[in-house]
């Protein structure tokens, strides 16, 4: 297998673009990439698109076919395919992306990831969001994607004595990054207080411990090792890239405090890219919810089981913190338009190991991770990158 | 939504049928094919097994904002049930009073209406719970 390396990446704004069509923002993010990138379309050998429901939210499937056309790449025949891995569809194609690469199959890759919710109305967004559940023995019986989440944050709370400030605090950190994005859907600061104070969702989940619905795109370029010099000065090697997958429903899963795939993932990725969790300058975390990113810091390492509510309350994860978590603003300010996340971390990370993430870049940042996570944790994806 | 879709998972949601392991003996609801801890042995060995129906709450919540299907139900209370057989699932807590509801409290299967396909389609039933009075 081949090394294989970042050479390009691009985003749209994330946030209620009503404006701009999922095509508009597919060829907006793949262009913005392949400027970047400096390739040329002929140099292109594989797309790969994650998209979480396409065939819902906008009603178009086929939406391989739809990128090929946007780029304008139609005449090379090129492959296209779509990716699907609820939330984890971007990761998803960024781990296909890079097994084409690094197989030696391909040479230049892009890889997208898109999402247009705001085209159906609010209670309609929540019911296909409920289809990265288990539709059968979770939705039917009631349970929302958020209330899941509110299962093991009650969990988490009665287990460990995690607080319902500590869960406010990650919001409240990440609306701080969100105000530093420019490409961030909320880029207001908000108190603890605000959090508390906002609508109940699911308890203990208020409607500010939720990420929000979101439209965006967001792509990057992969490339051998090898010849990522040719395209950039600033190769970023992706050192380690690693999909796991447990069970559709939360119910079936061996514990509630802790996403096992994303465990998994974490532990084979800290081997593959030689590192151990206290190397990791910065960090994109599947922060869905808020609870989503206290059990994500200790999935990954950097804090013990149980002591991330704390961790966040004594600012580890802070931008001026130990391990800087979501500089981006995480998909709780971000945004998080489902099959654009994962390949919208990769942006982040890219970002902040070029040293090219202005008011919120994270000092001397060389090793960067992304989690990504699909459903209540039935698919995890973790990307380890480096500077080379 | 079709109807066959409900009618074929009847036996499951009205009677808590789930699947025992013929190899290890493990009971899993609900149903699966195959068990994850003797794998192939156990193909074709899962047996028809009826739950009890007694469990305990494991965690909760209370769905505030509810999705299309249970407009107007909310507020309602959803659970991670561990069953006393062993196995989770997932299932709504009725007959209390929401601030009753805690970790830890022993809960018993009842059979309801669970939603229904618009005014006119058909109405699926299946568990909820209720607590079990000692």
């Amino acid at each position: 297998m081949r090394d294989v390396a970042v050479i390009g990446i691009g985003m749209t704004e994330f946030g209620e673009i009503w404006e701009k069509s999922f095509r508009e923002l597919v060829a907006e993010a793949g262009i913005k990439a392949i400027m970047d990138a400096g390739i040329e379309g002929e140099e292109i050998d594989a797309l790969y698109i994650g998209g979480m429901s396409t065939g819902r939210f906008i009603g178009q499937e086929h939406v391989g076919s739809l990128a090929v056309e946007v780029a304008g790449l139609e005449d090379l025949h090129i492959p296209s395919t779509r990716v699907e891995a609820a939330c984890a569809s971007g990761g998803v194609a960024m781990h296909q992306g890079y097994l084409a690469v690094a197989s030696g199959m391909y040479d230049i890759v892009v890889v997208g990831g898109a999402e247009k919710m705001t085209d159906v109305v609010g209670g309609e967004a929540t019911n296909i969001l409920a289809s990265a559940a288990d539709r059968e023995w979770e939705a039917f019986f009631g349970a929302t994607f958020p209330g899941l989440y509110a299962l093991m944050a009650k969990y988490h709370m009665h287990k460990y004595g995690t607080t319902q400030e500590q869960l406010a605090m990650v919001a409240v950190k990440n609306h701080y990054n969100g105000s530093l994005n420019p490409k961030a859907q909320f880029k207001r600061r908000i108190s603890v207080e605000d959090v508390l104070k906002s609508p109940m969702v699911a308890d203990p989940l208020h409607l500010l411990d939720c990420s929000p619905i979101s439209d965006g795109a967001a792509a990057a370029v992969l490339a051998p090792l090898e010849i990522a010099k040719k395209y950039t000065d600033k190769p970023i090697k992706i050192s380690a890239s690693i999909q796991a997958t447990d069970t559709l429903s939360l119910h079936g899963r061996k514990r509630f405090d802790a996403l096992p795939a994303a465990q998994h993932a974490a532990k084979l990725a800290y081997e593959k890219a030689d590192i151990k969790p206290k190397d990791v300058d910065v960090a994109e975390v599947h922060d869905c919810f808020t609870i989503a990113e206290i059990i994500a810091i200790e999935d990954l390492g950097f804090v013990e089981k149980g002591k991330g509510g704390k961790a966040t309350e004594e600012g580890l994860t802070a931008l001026d913190g130990e391990i800087p978590v979501n500089t981006s603003g995480g998909l709780k300010a971000k945004g998080h338009p489902v099959g654009a996340t994962g390949v919208a971390q990769i942006n982040e990370i890219v970002l902040q190991l070029r040293g090219e993430a202005g008011e919120r870049q994270v000092k001397e940042a060389e090793i960067g991770l992304a989690h990504n996570v699909g459903g209540s944790g039935g698919t995890a994806v973790v990307h380890i990158l480096e500077v080379i | 939504m079709g109807v066959p879709r409900y009618w074929r998972e009847i036996p499951s949601r009205y009677n808590l049928i789930g699947k025992k392991c013929g190899v290890c003996g493990k009971i899993y609801f609900p149903p699966r094919s195959i068990c994850p801890t003797c794998r192939r042995k156990s193909a074709g060995k899962m047996e028809d097994y009826k739950l009890d129906g007694k469990g305990t709450v494991e965690s909760f919540t209370i769905i505030r904002v509810p999705p299309p299907e249970f407009e107007g139900k909310s507020p309602y209370a959803i659970a991670l049930i561990k069953m006393d057989e062993g196995c989770y699932l997932t299932g709504q807590i009725v007959d209390c009073n929401l601030d009753d509801i805690h970790i830890g409290m022993r809960v018993e299967a009842c059979f309801r209406r669970i939603q229904e396909d618009g005014k006119r389609g058909a109405i699926y039933y299946g568990y909820k719970f209720r607590s079990l009075k000692s």
